[in-house]
């Protein structure tokens, strides 16, 4: 059995862990909120412009854009946004499992695929392994603002367009959730099921419908990346909360069962001493 | 008179919203007003100045590219990035101004760091001379 110290020094860093696990519950909560309230202000600018694209891309069949027309698949780009720090259960083992297999199932060598990564995260991972990033973004700010991403958006889209890559995937965690936050993939290029449920309108164009999508379609492509971030910041702050609320639970059952020895500890001590000194009084006697 | 309703929506949120009477946005192909009962219409637009007009006064909206879409009854523009003029911060543009023109004056023609830079350049000056007409 352990000592009384021993416990006793147990007792006190857990309890300093579960307040350090505690603090970043709460700061990440905190953060989801934002985070949420971002990706909520960004829906009307999704909303408004996939509604554009689709009715420009249904209203006019005949306009062929190479952003929406797929062609045979000879080098194929995985965007996989993660996060910079760990300390959030399996956000980021989750997505990277899945970009994983995928990669391995679909390609035979590094010179089939290519991998944008957004996070240290992913970076590290992906680059541990030889595997082929290309391009690499770290340090992404917790609200993000279009501008931190629009650089290695049109880059990855810039990269389509010149045929280095001629499908592009979006591997990021979508958040359903405080609790729950799914990986999902989203073919990001080209641009093949744009749906949308309100009605289309049949619109003028000014001056000409392929020198429209020559403008709308980067960046409706961009905007899917960013929006995909905002998600999965969002999933990410919701993990980190998990995570460290069940790393608070736990930290308080360990310190009530440790407790609990303690004080039986102590009152073995106590008993003993009683009775040595009854003994001891006994033997004088 | 007859109004339309307006909005200008950025990726991070809606930056203005109103009724008005004509808006005149700058289109690539040049400059067009938009009265209410406008034919639905897409077009791009070039770097700068919307105007807002709304009873006998003029609200200025600098955006950055993007395009305006118009609709019977609502115009849209949507765009990577937009200010209202009393929201531009008028020191960070003068800043990002010199900085362009610091490496326009660098670099040598036909690099596409010169295209950015250029880019960058014009946006600053947008931001700078609507701020301006705000005042």
């Amino acid at each position: 059995m352990a000592s009384l110290r021993d416990i006793k020094n147990r007792i006190t860093s857990t309890k300093k862990t579960s307040q350090i696990t505690n603090a970043m519950q709460m700061v990440s909560a905190a953060k989801m909120n934002r985070a949420e309230a971002n990706a909520k202000s960004f829906v009307p600018y999704m909303e408004k412009i996939q509604e554009v694209t689709a009715s420009i891309a249904a209203g006019s069949k005949d306009v062929g854009h190479p952003m929406l027309t797929s062609r045979p698949v000879k080098k194929t780009g995985y965007i996989v946004i993660t996060s910079d720090r760990g300390l959030c259960g399996g956000y980021n083992s989750n997505i990277l499992r899945a970009v994983y297999q995928t990669i391995e199932k679909r390609h035979k060598s590094s010179e089939e695929y290519a991998i944008i990564a957004i996070g240290r995260k992913g970076r590290d991972f992906f680059k541990k392994r030889n595997m082929n990033v290309i391009l690499d973004i770290v340090g992404v700010a917790d609200q993000p603002a279009f501008a931190e991403i629009k650089d290695i958006a049109s880059k990855a889209v810039g990269m389509y367009s010149d045929e280095t890559f001629d499908e592009v995937h979006l591997y990021y965690s979508h958040y359903v959730s405080a609790i729950q936050q799914d990986v999902t993939v989203k073919k990001l290029l080209p641009l093949t099921d744009i749906s949308t449920s309100s009605k289309l309108t049949s619109y003028e164009f000014e001056p000409s419908a392929e020198d429209i999508l020559e403008v709308l379609l980067p960046q409706y492509a961009e905007s899917l990346i960013y929006g995909a971030l905002l998600d999965s910041k969002a999933s990410e702050h919701a993990a980190v909360m998990t995570a460290m609320k069940s790393a608070t639970d736990n930290a308080t059952d360990l310190i009530n069962s440790l407790s609990l020895s303690y004080n039986r500890a102590r009152q073995a001590a106590i008993t003993q001493e009683i009775t040595e000194i009854v003994g001891g009084a006994a033997a004088l006697e | 008179m007859k109004t339309i309703k307006v909005s200008v929506v950025t990726p991070d949120g809606p930056v203005y919203e109103s009724d008005v009477e004509m808006v005149i946005a700058r289109t690539q192909s040049g400059e067009l007003g938009i009265l209410p009962g406008h034919i639905p219409m897409v077009a791009p637009l070039q770097i700068g100045a919307v105007r807002l007009n709304k009873e006998g006064k003029t609200d200025f909206v600098a955006v950055s590219g993007g395009f305006v879409e118009v609709r019977s009854e609502q115009v849209t523009i949507l765009a990577q990035s937009a200010e209202e003029a009393d929201e531009i911060d008028i020191e960070r543009a003068i800043r990002a101004k010199e900085r362009a023109e610091q490496r326009l004056h660098e670099q040598k023609r036909e690099n596409i760091d010169f295209k950015r830079a250029e880019l960058a350049l014009q946006r600053a000056v947008n931001r700078i001379t609507v701020s301006e007409k705000h005042l």
